[in-house]
């Protein structure tokens, strides 16, 4: 694992999704037993490249996302390596049954893109929000869970995902977004990245929130605060090790995450907490709420998504800390 | 067909008959019906049409079958037993706690099981993807699934059809038992379906076979042979059978599941073994 942390807060000229995209083309080119399956959303996430270039690994399963999933199980079955994608409240809610059985418990290579996760739906609206889809992703025992944050990320993770012998999900902003990480870096499923070292609090953030909780260790240190912020890009299996390690020396945790705290990162770093070393623990998060229409900014305001909110959870967990 | 082979297989099928109702007779209870009407179709496919290795049950190359109507896990494990993937003893341990033999096909736990169904619907998605990544993989097999007219209710089920006729699966082919009962009745009554499942499937651009008598192995043959000279498009054979077909207690009621008596299971075994014999006696 080697990474570049850019994080100068400014938008990636290209598409998230392209990171994705690329990194399929490059390994399809020498992989033919990769596949890709979309559900009649290539024009959304720019798998129209993948058709073009490898017609015979590139499948259009049109408006049918249940079939699709089977598909993907059978296709795995016969010695195939398997990507699917949808947005990621048909990649969690739509085609779960299939995904548990005839992909997670039949211990199938089959990887689910969710392209747009929790806010960054956006002008899709409440039926597109998922703020549920790694939750449904990690009650299938065995499986990978990934919130990716940026371009580079997407395409290093894409590479490492075509390696895991089971069930598999990854969600991902389609659209540019704010850069993080230089092109190049490289990450390893189930390790978490600090990217900023401190004493005093951890935030602990993935997907789009990373960039949030980089924004508020500033306004932190302008207040004489040290924060660490850990970039948990695998939500399953987690880095328990880390997140006991940041406990141990900061004493204080918060989580940020474009998803419900009940069952997303919050809950799983909760869980943690709980079964080996108690310390104050405030979660930044969709609060048991329905996803609603909007940009995207207006959303993350609305949920309390932003590096200020980050920043009032950092000092209310520092404030419990036992004195 | 010459007249040896057509015994063989009518022997065959009793046999997987007989063994059927050992091993859910083994528990006491268990999805009877759709079992023993599919016995007939369990003995063509692994009697004669499919290319299989016992000895090898992943050869890559294989034919493959999926029951997508998952619940009728004991005639396949009757005929896999019968065929030499295990020795036939062990699928008397069906749903005895740590059995490899649950109620539902699972090819995490059975020998010679190629994809998981229970979930109805599900296997006919597999099946198809099981087809279409064989075509992938440049491999000239065959991808056998066979689904319940009850199924049928799943949406599941047509949109792995259409799926499937899109993509020419030429190397596909669906046996419906079409046993005209589920669970909660006939199927008639519980979700109808239109102008008939084989006219959806026509509709949605399969080739489709209406098998007259479904637990008659010669017409089964024969379709099959037919499904194998259609190119472009996948076949669908509408197998016309009984529900329970050759069990003392089941076949009378087109019982979904049963739990007979002690009696009842030594009468119908009693039967089964004298059906047997006297297919044997035929020649």
């Amino acid at each position: 694992m080697s990474y570049t942390l850019i994080g100068k807060h400014e938008k990636d000229s290209r598409a998230n999704r392209d990171g994705y995209v690329s990194a399929m083309l490059e390994m399809m080119e020498t992989n033919k037993d990769l596949i890709h399956i979309d559900c009649d959303l290539m024009g959304c996430i720019n798998t129209g490249k993948l058709l073009k270039a490898f017609p015979g690994q590139t499948f259009n399963a049109g408006i049918a996302e249940q079939n699709a999933m089977g598909v993907a199980a059978g296709m795995a079955a016969t010695g195939l390596d398997v990507f699917i994608h949808s947005f990621g409240c048909f990649a969690a809610r739509r085609m779960f049954d299939q995904a548990f059985l005839a992909a997670g418990y039949s211990k199938l290579p089959v990887h689910v893109i969710g392209s747009d996760p929790g806010v960054c739906a956006a002008f899709n609206g409440a039926t597109h929000m998922p703020f549920e889809d790694c939750a449904l992703y990690m009650s299938v025992p065995e499986s990978v869970v990934i919130d990716s944050c940026d371009y580079a990320q997407t395409y290093a993770l894409t590479k490492k995902l075509a390696k895991v012998p089971g069930l598999s999900y990854m969600r991902l902003i389609r659209k540019g977004f704010t850069t993080v990480y230089a092109d190049g870096s490289d990450f390893e499923i189930g390790k978490g990245v600090t990217l900023r070292d401190g004493t005093d609090v951890t935030i602990i953030a993935s997907g789009i929130l990373v960039d949030e909780a980089l924004k508020a260790e500033e306004q932190l240190a302008a207040k004489g605060v040290s924060a660490r912020v850990i970039d948990m890009h695998t939500w399953k299996p987690l880095d328990a090790e880390l997140i006991l390690k940041a406990a141990k020396e900061t004493g204080a945790i918060v989580t940020a995450e474009n998803h419900q705290v009940s069952c997303g990162l919050g809950s799983a770093v909760s869980n943690v907490l709980t079964d080996q070393c108690l310390v104050p623990l405030e979660r930044i998060g969709i609060q048991e709420q329905f996803g609603q229409v909007g940009p995207q900014d207006y959303l993350m305001e609305q949920y309390h998504l932003l590096a200020a909110d980050i920043v009032a959870a950092a000092e209310k967990a520092i404030a419990r800390k036992e004195k | 067909m010459n007249k040896q082979k057509l015994h063989d297989l009518r022997v065959f099928a009793a046999e997987i008959r007989l063994e059927t109702l050992k091993i859910i007779g083994s528990r006491g209870f268990g999805h009877v019906g759709g079992s023993m009407s599919m016995a007939d179709a369990m003995a063509v496919l692994y009697g004669d049409v499919m290319n299989i290795d016992p000895k090898n049950p992943r050869w890559e190359d294989r034919d493959w079958f999926v029951l997508s109507k998952g619940h009728g896990g004991p005639v396949m494990y009757a005929t896999l037993g019968l065929k030499g993937y295990y020795p036939m003893e062990s699928a008397y341990t069906l749903n005895q706690p740590g059995t490899d033999f649950p109620s539902h096909t699972d090819r995490r736990k059975t020998v010679g099981v190629d994809l998981t169904t229970g979930s109805l619907g599900q296997g006919m998605s597999e099946a198809v993807g099981a087809a279409l990544g064989s075509k992938v993989k440049g491999r000239t097999n065959h991808v056998f699934v066979a689904v319940g007219d009850g199924e049928c209710d799943e949406g599941e089920v047509w949109e792995a059809a259409q799926f499937a006729a899109h993509y020419k699966l030429d190397n596909l082919v669906c046996l419906v038992d079409n046993n005209k009962r589920q669970l909660d009745g006939a199927v008639a009554d519980v979700m109808s379906h239109g102008k008939g499942i084989g006219a959806k499937f026509d509709a949605f651009g399969w080739h489709v076979i209406d098998v007259q008598d479904g637990n008659d192995v010669e017409q089964i043959s024969d379709a099959i042979a037919e499904a194998y000279t259609v190119k472009g498009q996948p076949t669908c054979l509408i197998l016309n059978t009984v529900k329970g077909k050759g069990a003392t207690f089941a076949e009378p009621s087109g019982a979904h599941s049963s739990q007979p008596t002690k009696e009842q299971w030594d009468e119908a075994i009693a039967a089964s073994e004298a059906q047997l014999a006297a297919i044997r006696a035929e020649q």
